[in-house]
């Protein structure tokens, strides 16, 4: 009956406690809201390789070589010899690998070679594969296909021609070799949109007149010779392997790693990538503890609300006294009510949640490449709940307790 | 029968408050089943009287019999019980929680008092029969106390103060809110009400006028004294 009575009387108040409720469950919406994006990022940020079991570069640190090639993020302190290169694809564990030559740029993009198998192989977002919105892929020598960045921020349709600076921020450009967008990819929410996608045989090309990292003066072969000339690649950036079984994987970067001709290094991109993780993780961590402040917030607006009510519901109290009631269960009355209003408004927040993520699931898969996923609500979420309603019912203590000294004081009797 | 309801003998209570006087009561008694009105001005003490007989707050002196239990030495919480068990209170006015149904309010000091509440028996069929007896329309008992004129409220008053058979009815000023019509028919159903269940009934107002229809008036300034600090 008194727990009835409680919820009557907050029904009696409800636009101060609707929007009090709305606060909590505001705050809450957002808290949750959160940590789903930052699980999301993560979890995205994790997917941005999978199907690749080794990742195979100079010998630098695994960090570093994740970021250049997978992230295009920093530069390769050496190359891979072409030698390397092919013995390492002809050991008998290898299933598939994948050259990247790195180095150049389009405007503020890098530009990555590859070969067609790149198309095939390279997976995001647990198995994904990579798709055309536009366009087809490599085809001809001077062929590019661009991520969906760098078709939106720069406007390039297909069949542009674009031309590719050498080096990173540089002025010099391969202009004697402009290339043509055959493609255009879509949207992967991994640092494939931000990337120009040429053939390997096409890094050589553009490279043929170059000597030490300048243009030879007054050479410029001309495009049909070059389709001509013998295009191997000397050397590759870095290389994406793909093993028969998961037993091999770990002989396999050993053997990479203890490799006799040049020193190699080959990394597991899941282990390397929760090491990165590591490192930028701590920004989210920053966000979470601000919206736990948020929804700290609503809790004292709260206890604001039940402090302002207090005085216009002397007279309600003084009823109480005189039926009987303690000063403890008017105490107790306004925990409830408390507890009534966090709880309410915990499980609207989480609703709220969820209405949010249906609403902004493909809008930020699109913009950010984040994928939320809307699963049934989990412990996670009851834990919050029950946190929200347990600081709730402490902080409602402190009117409460003010109450139970009024009801002391005041008895039955109020002078209105 | 015979006995008193109430007995308070040497009562000396300071009140601690921004304004601190003591009031001292010599003796004061109340007879099973006797109407007494206590005429006093504001000021004269009466609040501060109703509210150690009721045990909010308790005499630094004396003895405090009520309904043949000497209740000065009982702990606030028991004090609080023992009112919820043994008085039905009646306040000038806002007598009600305006959020609750009239059913609420006449059965909440049930709530508090387990043997008033097995006394009352089916509560909700008591609660019914009381609301009748007061005159009170039968579809009132699940409008919202809100929704009721200011004589309905009084009248529901008096049924929450009756449901249960307290032994004790205290009455603040309880007609001070209606006009003279309805004052003397308030009267009329809280006469016939408190005869019919042998309740005492103490009444205070500064309405000298309602004195000729209790068994006895006391005069505060008879009975107390009130002494201001400076």
């Amino acid at each position: 009956m008194i727990l009835r009575l409680a919820i009557a009387s907050l029904f009696a108040r409800a636009l101060t406690v609707g929007m009090t409720i709305l606060a909590i469950a505001l705050s809450v919406a957002l808290f949750l809201g959160v940590e789903k994006v930052r699980t999301g990022a993560k979890a995205s940020f994790a997917d941005t390789i999978s199907g690749t079991d080794l990742i195979v570069g100079a010998r630098s640190g695994s960090v570093q070589l994740l970021l250049y090639s997978v992230f295009r993020i920093g530069n390769a302190t050496n190359n891979v010899t072409w030698e390397s290169y092919q013995d390492i694809a002809a050991r008998p564990e290898v299933d598939w690998i994948v050259p990247i030559s790195l180095g150049d740029s389009h405007r503020q993009f890098r530009v990555m070679g590859t070969t067609r198998a790149f198309f095939e192989h390279y997976q995001y977002r647990q198995g994904r594969s990579l798709e055309l919105a536009n366009g087809e892929i490599l085809d001809d020598l001077f062929d590019t296909v661009i991520g969906a960045d760098v078709a939106e921020t720069l406007g390039y349709e297909v069949g542009d021609p674009i031309v590719v600076a050498h080096g990173l921020a540089s002025f010099t450009e391969h202009r004697d070799q402009p290339f043509r967008v055959s493609g255009i990819l879509a949207n992967t929410g991994t640092p494939v949109d931000r990337t120009v996608i040429v053939s390997m045989e096409a890094i050589e090309a553009i490279h043929v007149d170059w000597q030490n990292g300048a243009q030879a003066p007054g050479r410029s072969t001309p495009i049909e010779n070059i389709r001509e000339m013998d295009l191997t690649p000397q050397a590759v950036t870095a290389a994406l392997v793909g093993v028969d079984s998961p037993l091999q994987i770990f002989a396999l970067q050993r053997a990479i790693n203890e490799y006799p001709e040049e020193p190699l290094l080959a990394i597991l991109p899941g282990v390397a990538l929760q090491e990165l993780w590591s490192i930028v993780g701590i920004a989210e961590t920053a966000l979470l503890a601000v919206s736990a402040m948020v929804v700290v917030t609503a809790l004292i607006g709260m206890m604001a609300t039940i402090f302002s009510s207090l005085n216009e519901r002397r007279r309600e109290m003084a009823i109480f006294r005189a039926m009987g009631a303690r000063p403890a269960t008017i105490l107790g009355m306004l925990v409830i009510e408390a507890i009534v209003m966090a709880a309410i408004g915990a499980m609207l927040g989480v609703a709220f949640l969820y209405v949010g993520l249906i609403i902004a699931q493909p809008i930020v898969d699109s913009t950010f490449g984040i994928w939320l996923p809307i699963n049934a609500p989990t412990l996670q979420e009851f834990w919050v709940i029950l946190a929200v309603i347990g600081a709730g019912a402490i902080v409602s203590l402190v009117p409460a307790i003010r109450a139970y000294k009024m009801s002391v004081s005041d008895g039955m009797m109020v002078k209105t | 029968m015979t006995g008193h309801i109430l007995n308070l003998s040497n009562i000396e209570y300071r009140w601690p408050g921004r304004a601190p006087f003591t009031l001292t009561v010599p003796a004061l008694t109340v007879f099973k089943g006797e109407t007494v009105l206590l005429l006093g001005e504001s000021g004269s003490g009466k609040s501060t009287l109703l509210s150690l007989i009721c045990g909010t707050i308790q005499p630094d002196q004396g003895i405090l019999n009520v309904a043949g239990k000497n209740i000065t030495h009982l702990s606030s919480g028991a004090r609080d019980r023992f009112r919820a068990e043994r008085i039905g209170v009646i306040f000038q006015q806002f007598n009600l929680l305006p959020f609750g149904s009239v059913m609420d309010n006449i059965l909440l000091p049930l709530r508090f008092a387990p043997e008033r509440r097995i006394r009352a028996g089916d509560a909700a069929t008591e609660a019914k029969s009381l609301c009748a007896a007061l005159g009170l329309p039968d579809d009132i008992i699940h409008a919202k106390a809100n929704a009721l004129s200011v004589g309905q409220q009084q009248r529901v008053a008096v049924a929450r103060a009756l449901i249960g058979q307290p032994p004790l009815i205290i009455a603040d000023e309880p007609t001070s809110a209606l006009d003279a019509t309805s004052q003397s028919a308030f009267l009329d159903l809280l006469f016939s009400q408190t005869r019919a269940h042998e309740t005492s009934l103490l009444m205070v107002s500064h309405d000298r006028r309602l004195g000729e229809r209790f068994d006895r008036v006391i005069r505060m300034e008879e009975i107390a004294a009130v002494e201001r600090e400076a």
